[in-house]
């Protein structure tokens, strides 16, 4: 079943501006242009506690899962 | 046409702090309870409060709910209500105590207990000096609470609709509320939630700034169904600019910054708040320090090549300090500010953070509007609690940490309504009129079929502007009028709004027009009732109402000690009077003084 965009993009409002911040640059820059796979990484990295994906977004903390780092790596970029 | 329905108990909008402690009421209660909410429960705006909840436990220092309760009706200016503010003080450890029991992991002291902090404008002895009255988790104090009322709603069985959006509210001839429309955002398909209790808990709306320290999701949804089905809201001029949002991103610093010693400062590096607040200087309450703030930057002592900032200071302290207690600050500040606090100071200005006002409630959470002289009467069926409520507890001006127990508090309190009311026999399932769904299904018809309309973004980008120039931290009388002409026009050209995608599923784009629907009721409400206050109170301070020995600090208590109340109609606006008298008869009301810090 391919995932829905419009769910995704949904799912990128998160529960404080700082990421909300990061993801509309994302959502601008990047988002039209991910693969099927590349969505799949991110829907399961959307899934992750808001202050631990601001950990890795910000880099206090390593990502840990290998199937995050480049969702994390794009919305990292400034 | 034909609209699906569902039938409860209790239905509650928003499964943020407030709602979630309002469910858990209700379910444990063993009433069928829904919880609507726009995004999952554990992704609500309280996340993002780091600063903590307010109770005077005394674990740090020696404290009561007399001082808090003093604190809290000085810290309105007045403005709030008396019985709701004793109500709140003296039930704050009941509710912080009972979070603890559902392992809400707040930091302690040596000796075991919840460990308490100092915050701004809390104090000991009715303002003798700062106290220690705010209890957390680290900085993750409405993340931790959050994930506690969570775990304890799914042990109850409280049923969760997430991405559900709830349009608008349904009452009947009579004035009684029975229940919302919604949005499965999933299938893009609309349904009536009937209930014989609807609880509002939907959060604030302080994306109607242009800068702003709150999230996207902050749309005053619960603030629009409200006034659109006639009900005035309360107060809405008073905002809360946060003194310390980083420049030009917003992002908020936590006032636990300077409760564990941070410092502002301006461009020759003196600590100003010396001069505005001799006593609790830095610790000042937030609109005494917002004022200051953007004084210094008007008086040209501002920083940065524009000197349109000031500093945060906080490199006296140890890097163990601040890692320890204030971990989250530094990653903002090297993200957002491009600064490490550690080596130099954080570049912050004053920033939209919170609405005092709200959906007008009783100390019980009852929606309560104006009705055959009455100006308090119940709206039978409706409850509010949390940011989108005007229990009035803040009146004027909120104190930190303040808000988190507001949740707590009436939240339960909103509960424990509903189940009084259940078992008296006050609530029936009354029979939905036959239009019940129809203003929600003409709102999204239109949206379907506009043509040649308006972009959400522009006028919702309009929207924030005129806000944050028109109604920010300092007013100005012909600002304001202009302002009440020009967020007019922005609300005409809202009725007009159109989308490109009409996608049924996961519409993005309307969602957020529908959200600009509730945002663009709270602007005017901000607006025309700011203008109409001819007077300076808390949050609220015009230039045209200085600081005289005949109204200190441009205070006009003779007209304008009232709680004001906006209605979408017409912009209709009326007042009914503060409560003064205390809840119960051995406590003395706090009388009128000027409040200075
Ligand atoms: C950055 C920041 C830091 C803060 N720090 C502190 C602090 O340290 N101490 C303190 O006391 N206060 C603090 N505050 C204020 C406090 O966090 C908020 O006032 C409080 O969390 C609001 O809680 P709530 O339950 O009313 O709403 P929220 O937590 O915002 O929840 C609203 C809920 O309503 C739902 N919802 C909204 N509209 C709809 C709709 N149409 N349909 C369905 N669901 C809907 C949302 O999905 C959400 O679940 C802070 C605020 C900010 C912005």
């Amino acid at each position: 079943m391919s995932i829905n965009r419009g769910r995704l993009r949904w799912q990128c409002r998160r529960a404080f501006l700082e990421l909300d911040l990061v993801f509309a640059r994302f959502l601008e820059r990047d988002f039209d242009r991910l693969t099927d796979g590349q969505l799949a990484d991110l829907e399961d990295l959307l899934r992750c506690e808001d202050h631990e994906l601001w950990a890795m977004v910000n880099g206090s903390e390593p990502c840990g899962n290998d199937r995050w780092k480049e969702m994390i790596g794009l919305l990292r970029q400034q | 046409m034909n609209v699906a329905k569902r039938t409860f108990d209790a239905v509650i909008v928003g499964a943020g702090g407030a709602g979630l402690r309002a469910a858990l009421q209700l379910s444990e209660s063993g009433l069928k309870t829904a919880v609507l909410t726009k995004v999952f429960p554990t992704r609500s705006h309280t996340v993002a409060a780091q600063g903590g909840v307010a109770a005077s436990l005394g674990n740090t220092t020696e404290d009561n709910w007399h001082w808090h309760m003093y604190d809290t009706v000085k810290g309105s200016d007045w403005l709030g209500d008396q019985d709701a503010i004793e109500f709140m003080c003296r039930k704050a450890n009941e509710v912080v105590v009972e979070l603890e029991h559902y392992g809400m992991p707040f930091d302690r002291t040596d000796n075991g207990k919840i460990y308490q902090r100092p915050f701004g404008g809390h104090s000991q002895n009715y303002g003798q000096a700062p106290v220690s009255r705010s209890c957390a988790a680290a900085d993750r104090t409405g993340h931790a609470m959050l994930h506690a009322l969570y775990q304890r709603n799914v042990r109850a069985n409280t049923q969760f609709f997430v991405e559900w959006m709830a349009l608008d509210l349904i009452r009947d001839a009579d004035g009684d509320v029975l229940g919302v429309t919604a949005i499965e955002m999933e299938t893009g398909e609309v349904c009536i939630f009937h209930a014989k209790a609807t609880i509002f808990a939907t959060g604030g709306a302080g994306r109607i700034f242009h800068s702003s320290t709150n999230a996207f999701i902050n749309t005053g949804d619960g603030l629009g169904m409200a006034a659109r089905a006639g009900i005035p809201l309360e107060d809405m001029e008073f905002w809360q600019f946060h003194p310390t949002g980083v420049f030009g991103a917003g992002v908020l610093i936590t006032e636990g910054v300077r409760g564990e010693g941070g410092i502002l400062r301006n461009a020759s590096g003196e600590r100003f708040m010396e001069r505005y607040a001799p006593n609790l200087k830095d610790l000042a309450s937030r609109d005494v320090v917002s004022r200051s703030m953007v004084t210094e930057i008007n008086e040209g002592r501002g920083c940065g090549p524009d000197k349109d900032h000031v500093l945060l200071d906080i490199t006296h302290l140890s890097p163990e300090t601040i890692m320890k207690r204030l971990p989250g600050i530094r990653e903002i500040s090297i993200q957002f500010a491009g600064v490490d606090p550690i080596k130099a100071p954080i570049p912050v200005v004053p920033t939209a953070h919170y609405q005092m006002g709200g959906i007008p409630t009783n100390y019980k959470g009852q929606v309560v509007a104006p009705k055959d002289g009455n100006p308090n009467a119940p709206i039978s069926g409706f409850y509010a609690a949390g940011e989108c409520a005007c229990a009035s507890v803040h009146g004027a001006n909120r104190l930190g940490t303040n808000s988190l127990l507001d949740l707590l508090v009436f939240g339960k309190s909103a509960g424990e309504s509903v189940v009084e009311d259940f078992q008296s026999g006050d609530l029936s399932l009354k029979p939905l009129p036959a239009d019940a769904a129809d203003v929600s299904l003409a709102r999204l018809a239109r949206l379907e079929g506009q043509k040649n309309g308006e972009s959400v973004f522009e006028v919702g980008l309009e929207m924030r502007r005129t806000m944050q120039k028109h109604a920010g931290v300092f007013r100005f009388d012909n600002l304001l009028k202009e302002g009440v002409a020009r967020i007019k026009e922005v609300a005409e050209r809202s009725r007009r709004t159109e989308i490109k995608d009409k996608s049924k599923v996961w519409n993005t784009a309307r969602t957020e027009a529908l959200e600009l629907d509730n945002l663009i009721e709270v602007a005017k409400a901000t607006m025309v009732s700011a203008e109409a206050r001819k007077e300076s109170r808390g949050a609220h301070v015009r230039d045209d109402s200085p600081d005289t020995a005949e109204f200190p600090n441009g205070r006009k208590d003779n007209e304008w000690l009232k709680h004001t109340l906006w209605y979408s109609e017409g912009n209709r606006l009326d007042y009914k009077p503060v409560t003064m008298k205390p809840l119960s008869q051995d406590v003395e009301p706090i009388a009128l003084a000027k409040r200075t810090y």
